[in-house]
C-alpha cells in the first residue's frame, strides 16, 4: 500500500460519433492514489465532469480484472499503456509519477470504427470467428470426454493459444492494422487439439478470407503486436497462421460453417 | 399466483429421464416457425441461443456488451464440477447431488440439483468435443482437482481461466451459428422492457446502445439469461454493467421473484483498498488447495506476517473446521473471517483481511510448482496490490459475489409468466441458500446445453399462441414508456452523480443485509431506501442525451433499478427469521455463534408477487421436500 496522492494531466480523445470530428482535450486529474487502477482514475475525472453536467468521458470496460477483453485505451502511444502483460484495468496508477502528463487515444484502425471518444466498435472480430473458429459439433451426443486423449503438451500449447482476450491491442499497436496474432492465436488453439483437425482447412480459409474482408492488413514482423498483448500470446501463433494458410492453399477453398447450420 | 414447481413423479433417479420422455416434441420441419429471444449471451444465454438455433428455431440473441465474448461468465478462474468419478475417489451422480444439496443449506429443490448432476456428466463432454482446452495430465487424461467444499477431486480446469474457456466453447458455438445465418446477434442492446400479450411474454424492448433507437421484437418465447445482481453492492466481484433491470422488469410484469436476500459472499477476494474502488477482485478459491489461512492471535497485532511467529499464529479454518480446514465452504469461511476481523485481528489497512498464506506450499512443493499451478493469480494480486504473494502472505477478505436468488422458475425453467424463461444465475432454481465453488459454471451451461433447449419445445407444444408482430399496440405503448422514462432520466439535470447513489445504496446493503444482519438493521434499511430512489428521481445528473451512446445513462437505468430491488432483497431478509448459507440472522445462531436454520418454519423458497409501484409485494411459499437428502444440520468440523 502506498500514501499520498498525485496530479496527472491529461491529454484524451473526445469524439462525439463516428461521423464528426475528434480532437484532443486537456483535464486534470486530482487525488489519484497509486492504489487507483487507471480506469478508477478515469472515474474519478468522470465523477467531476457528471457533477458540472459535463459529458463524462466514454470508455469500454466491464470486468476489471483484466479478463474481459473489453478495456482499451492507448495511453502514451502504447496499447493497454506502459506495464507488459497487463490490461488497462489491471494497469494501476502506481506506474505513473506525480505531475506527469498523459495522453489516452482509442484504438486506432480502419477495422475498428470509433464508436465516441475512447470507444470502438470491434465487431470485425466476431466476424472472422463467425467464418470458422469453431469446432462444428452439436449439443448433445459427444463422446466421453477421455475417449480421445490430449498429450499435457498438446493441450498446454492449445491453451497458450486460447488465451487470448480478444482485446485488439494487437491490431491498435500493429502498423499494418494486423489482426493475426487474434486470428493466429484462435488457429493455433484448434490446430493443437484432435477436435480441430478435420475442419483445419476450412478454418483457415473462412478465417483469413473474412480478416482480409474487415480490412486488417498483414503482417511485416514488426511484432508490436507481442510486446502489447495483455495476455503474451506469444508470435508463434503467426507462424502457425501462416503455416495452416499455406497448407490450405494447396488443399483447395472451402469455406467453414457455409453448408452447416439448421 | 400459483406455484406450481412440476417436479416430475417418480424416484429421483428417473425423473429428468421420465420428464424427457412425457414432454410434448416439436417437429423439425415446424421449429423453424417458432422464434425464441435470448437476452445475455454468457455461458447460459450463449449455449441456450447456440442449441436452439441447431435445433431449427429461429433465435435473436441480445447482449449489452460489444460482442458476446464478454460476458461476466468470462470471469470465473477456478472450474467447472462434474461427477464423472475419473480419480476413483468415491464421486458419484449422487453424491454430487448430495453435496449440492447440503451445501445449499436445504434451500434448494432436489429435482432441480440431482439434473444437475446428472448433466454435469455430459456438460465436460460437451466443451471437450468444442474445443475447450481442459486441463490434462501427461498421459492425456483430463485432470482434476478439489476445490472449495468438496472432498473428492471432481473439479475440470482450463488454468486459472476455466470461465473463459468454457464461455469461449459456448461463444464459438453461437458464432457458428451466427455465420450460418440461423441466429441474429444483437451486441450493444440492453433489454429495457419485457412485452406481454394475453399474459404471455412475447417480446422485448431494448435500447441501442450505440444509437439510442429504442426498438421492439417480437418472439414465440423470451428467455432471460442476463445473471446475477451483485451489483446492487456496488462494489462486489461482478464486472460493472452486470445489473438487475431485465430481470427486474419482468418481476414488474408478474414473474415472481425468488429468494432475493440469497447473496453469496466469496471468501477469497481482495481487500478494499480505498473510497474510489470500483470493484472487488476475486481469487480464485483453487487457492485454498494449497494456500494455509491465518490471522495473529493477538487482537490489534500489526507486526508484519514474517515477524509473526507459527504459534502465535491462528489458524482458524483448521482449528474450527478440522475435516474440511481451508476448503471449507464459501459461506463458513466467509463469515470465519469476518469474526476473527469483528475481533480486531485482522490484517492490513483498516484490518479487513485475512492472511492466505502460501510459504509452507513453497517450501514443500517447491516455488516451481505453485507458480505452475497458480502463476497468473499470482501476477494477478501482484498486479493489484503492489505486493509479491511468494515472499509475503496474500490479504484476502470476503466479497459479493453470485446471487442465487432470481426469478422463480418451475422445473422446465419457466417463470410464473408463461413463455418466460429464465436460465443461469438469472434464475433462482440449483444453488439453494449457499453456492458450493465450480457449480455456476454448471448450471449454466445445464440450462443452456441440456435443459432448456428439451422444455421449451414442450412450452411450444402446449401454449398454442396466435403469431404476433411488433405492430401489435402492445409493442408501441411499451416503446413510448421506455421512451418516456430515458427522457424522464436526462431531463432531472440535478447535482448528484449516478455513481454517488450506487455507491451510497450498495454502502447500506453490505452493512444492513449483508454477510451478517439484524431485524432492527434491515428495517432501517427499510425506511432509508425509498428515501434515496426518492432522492435519486429529483437530483440525479444525468449528462448527454439520448440519442447516441450515453454510459451514464446506461448507468442511472441499471441503478435506478437497484434502488427499487434492494427494498426487496431487505424486505426478503427481514421475512426469514433463521442463519442459513452465508445469511447470518444475528438473533438466530447456536451458543458457539454457528447458524441456526429453522426448518420447522422456512424449508421454502419465498417467491415475492409485485403489487404496484407503492404496494408491499406479497410473500408466496413453495415448500421444499428432502425425501433423498435427509434434513440434517451442516457440520464441516
Amino acid at each position: 500500500m502506498s500514501a499520498g496522492t498525485m496530479k496527472l494531466k491529461l491529454r484524451v480523445w473526445r469524439q462525439k460519433n463516428g461521423n464528426t470530428p475528434g480532437k484532443m482535450i486537456d483535464y486534470l486529474a486530482e487525488d489519484v492514489s497509486p492504489d487507483m487502477s487507471f480506469l478508477e482514475m478515469l472515474d474519478v475525472v468522470n465523477e467531476k465532469l457528471e457533477a458540472k453536467g459535463d459529458e463524462p468521458i466514454a470508455f469500454d470496460h466491464d470486468c476489471r480484472e483484466g479478463i474481459c477483453g473489453t478495456c482499451s485505451l492507448v495511453i502514451d502511444g502504447q496499447a493497454h499503456g506502459p506495464i507488459p502483460g497487463v490490461t488497462t484495468c489491471q494497469l494501476h496508477m502506481r506506474s505513473f509519477r506525480d505531475g506527469q502528463e498523459v495522453t489516452i487515444e482509442p484504438f486506432r484502425a480502419a477495422a475498428f470504427p470509433v464508436v465516441k471518444d475512447l470507444v470502438v466498435n470491434r465487431g470485425a472480430f466476431d466476424k472472422v470467428v463467425a467464418a470458422g473458429g469453431f469446432v462444428s459439433v452439436r449439443t448433445g451426443g459427444t463422446p466421453d470426454g477421455n475417449a480421445i486423449p490430449i498429450s499435457k503438451e498438446e493441450a498446454d500449447l492449445s491453451m497458450d493459444a486460447a488465451a487470448c482476450i480478444g482485446c485488439g491491442a494487437c491490431v491498435a499497436a500493429c502498423p499494418n492494422a494486423s489482426a493475426m496474432l487474434f486470428v493466429g492465436a484462435q488457429i493455433s488453439k484448434y490446430k493443437h487439439l484432435p477436435q480441430g483437425q478435420v475442419e483445419r482447412t476450412s478454418r483457415a480459409n473462412g478465417m483469413i478470407a473474412e480478416m482480409d474482408a474487415q480490412g486488417f492488413g498483414n503482417c511485416t514482423n514488426h511484432r508490436e503486436c507481442e510486446a502489447v498483448c495483455p495476455k503474451e500470446i506469444p508470435i508463434r501463433v503467426i507462424a502457425e497462421l501462416n503455416r495452416e494458410f499455406i497448407r490450405a492453399k494447396s488443399k483447395g477453398k472451402r469455406v467453414a460453417g457455409k453448408s452447416d447450420g439448421a | 399466483m400459483k406455484l406450481d414447481s412440476k417436479i416430475p413423479s417418480g424416484p429421483i433417479e428417473k425423473k429428468w429421464d421420465n420428464h424427457r420422455f412425457e414432454m410434448k416434441l416439436v417437429n423439425p420441419a415446424n421449429k423453424r416457425k417458432y422464434r425464441v429471444i435470448v437476452v445475455g449471451s454468457g455461458l447460459a444465454g450463449a449455449s441456450a441461443a447456440a442449441t436452439l438455433s441447431e435445433l431449427g428455431y429461429e433465435v435473436d440473441c441480445f447482449c449489452f456488451q460489444d460482442s458476446p465474448r464478454r460476458a461476466h461468465s468470462i470471469a470465473a478462474q477456478g472450474g467447472i464440477n462434474a461427477a464423472k468419478n475419473y480419480q476413483n475417489d468415491g464421486d458419484s451422480i449422487h453424491r454430487l447431488f448430495y453435496d449440492t444439496v447440503k451445501g445449499g443449506d436445504f434451500r434448494s429443490r432436489e429435482a432441480n440439483v440431482y439434473r444437475l448432476a446428472q448433466v454435469s456428466v455430459n456438460i465436460i463432454d460437451q466443451c471437450v468435443a468444442q474445443g475447450v482446452p481442459f486441463a490434462r495430465e501427461y498421459g492425456g487424461t483430463l485432470a482434476n482437482r478439489s476445490f472449495g467444499g468438496a472432498q473428492v477431486s471432481r473439479t475440470f480446469y482450463a488454468r486459472g481461466q476455466t470461465g473463459q474457456q468454457l464461455l469461449l466453447g459456448a461463444y464459438s458455438a453461437l458464432e457458428k451459428q451466427i455465420g450460418a445465418g440461423a441466429v441474429r446477434m444483437f451486441a450493444r442492446h440492453e433489454m429495457l422492457e419485457l412485452v406481454l400479450i394475453d399474459g404471455h411474454a412475447r417480446g422485448i424492448v431494448t435500447r441501442d446502445l450505440q444509437t439510442g433507437a429504442i426498438e421492439a421484437w417480437a418472439a414465440d418465447a423470451v428467455v432471460l439469461a442476463t445473471g446475477g445482481y451483485s451489483n446492487a453492492f456496488f462494489l462486489s466481484t461482478n464486472a460493472t454493467g452486470c445489473n438487475v433491470t431485465a430481470t427486474w422488469r419482468a418481476f414488474k410484469k408478474g414473474a415472481a421473484f425468488a429468494n432475493p436476500c440469497y447473496t453469496q459472499i466469496h471468501p477469497t477476494c481482495i481487500p478494499v483498498h480505498g473510497e474510489h474502488q470500483s470493484k472487488l477482485t476475486l481469487m480464485s478459491e483453487s487457492l485454498r488447495n494449497d494456500g494455509r489461512i491465518w490471522v495473529p492471535k493477538k487482537a490489534g497485532d500489526s507486526r508484519a506476517p514474517g515477524q509473526i511467529p507459527h504459534d502465535e499464529r491462528d489458524y482458524y479454518l483448521e482449528r474450527k473446521y478440522p475435516s474440511f480446514g481451508n476448503l471449507s465452504p464459501r459461506d463458513i469461511s466467509s463469515r470465519a473471517a469476518k469474526q476473527v476481523c469483528d475481533e480486531g485481528r485482522g490484517v492490513g489497512p483498516g484490518g479487513q483481511g485475512v492472511y492466505l498464506d502460501f510459504a509452507d506450499a513453497i517450501q514443500r512443493l517447491g516455488e516451481d510448482v505453485v507458480r505452475d499451478r497458480y502463476g497468473n493469480l499470482f501476477q494477478m494480486y501482484e498486479q493489484i496490490t503492489g505486493e509479491n504473494p511468494y515472499r509475503l502472505p496474500m490479504r484476502i477478505y470476503p466479497a459479493p459475489h453470485y446471487t442465487m436468488g432470481g426469478l422463480w422458475v418451475d422445473y422446465n425453467l419457466m417463470s410464473t409468466i408463461p413463455g418466460l424463461h429464465v436460465v443461469g444465475e438469472a434464475n433462482f432454481s440449483d444453488h439453494g441458500a449457499n453456492r458450493l465453488g465450480a457449480s455456476a459454471l454448471m448450471q449454466g451451461l445445464a440450462d443452456g446445453y441440456f435443459v432448456l433447449p428439451y422444455t421449451i419445445g414442450d412450452y411450444f407444444a402446449n401454449a398454442k399462441q396466435p403469431k404476433v408482430t411488433t405492430d401489435h399496440p402492445e409493442f408501441k405503448r411499451t416503446i413510448e414508456e421506455v421512451g418516456g422514462r430515458v427522457k424522464r432520466l436526462l431531463s432531472i439535470k440535478g447535482k448528484r452523480t449516478v455513481n454517488s447513489y450506487h455507491r451510497e445504496l450498495g454502502r447500506l446493503l453490505w452493512e444492513k443485509c449483508g454477510m451478517a444482519r439484524n431485524a432492527q438493521g434491515l428495517k432501517e434499511a427499510l425506511v432509508r431506501i425509498p428515501e434515496i430512489r426518492a432522492e435519486f428521481w429529483e437530483n440525479v445528473s444525468v449528462t448527454g442525451e439520448g440519442g447516441d451512446l450515453n454510459q451514464a445513462l446506461e448507468r442511472a437505468g441499471r441503478v435506478a433499478d437497484f434502488l427499487e430491488f434492494g427494498e426487496l432483497m431487505v424486505r426478503d431478509a427481514l421475512e426469514r427469521e433463521e442463519s442459513c448459507g452465508g445469511h447470518f440472522r444475528e438473533e438466530y445462531q447456536t451458543a458457539d455463534g454457528e447458524a441456526l436454520r429453522n426448518d420447522d418454519k422456512f424449508a421454502h423458497v419465498a417467491a415475492w408477487e409485485y403489487q404496484g409501484p407503492d404496494k408491499a409485494p406479497i410473500r408466496h411459499k413453495e415448500s421444499l421436500e428432502f425425501e433423498n437428502v435427509h434434513l440434517a444440520t451442516r457440520s464441516y468440523k
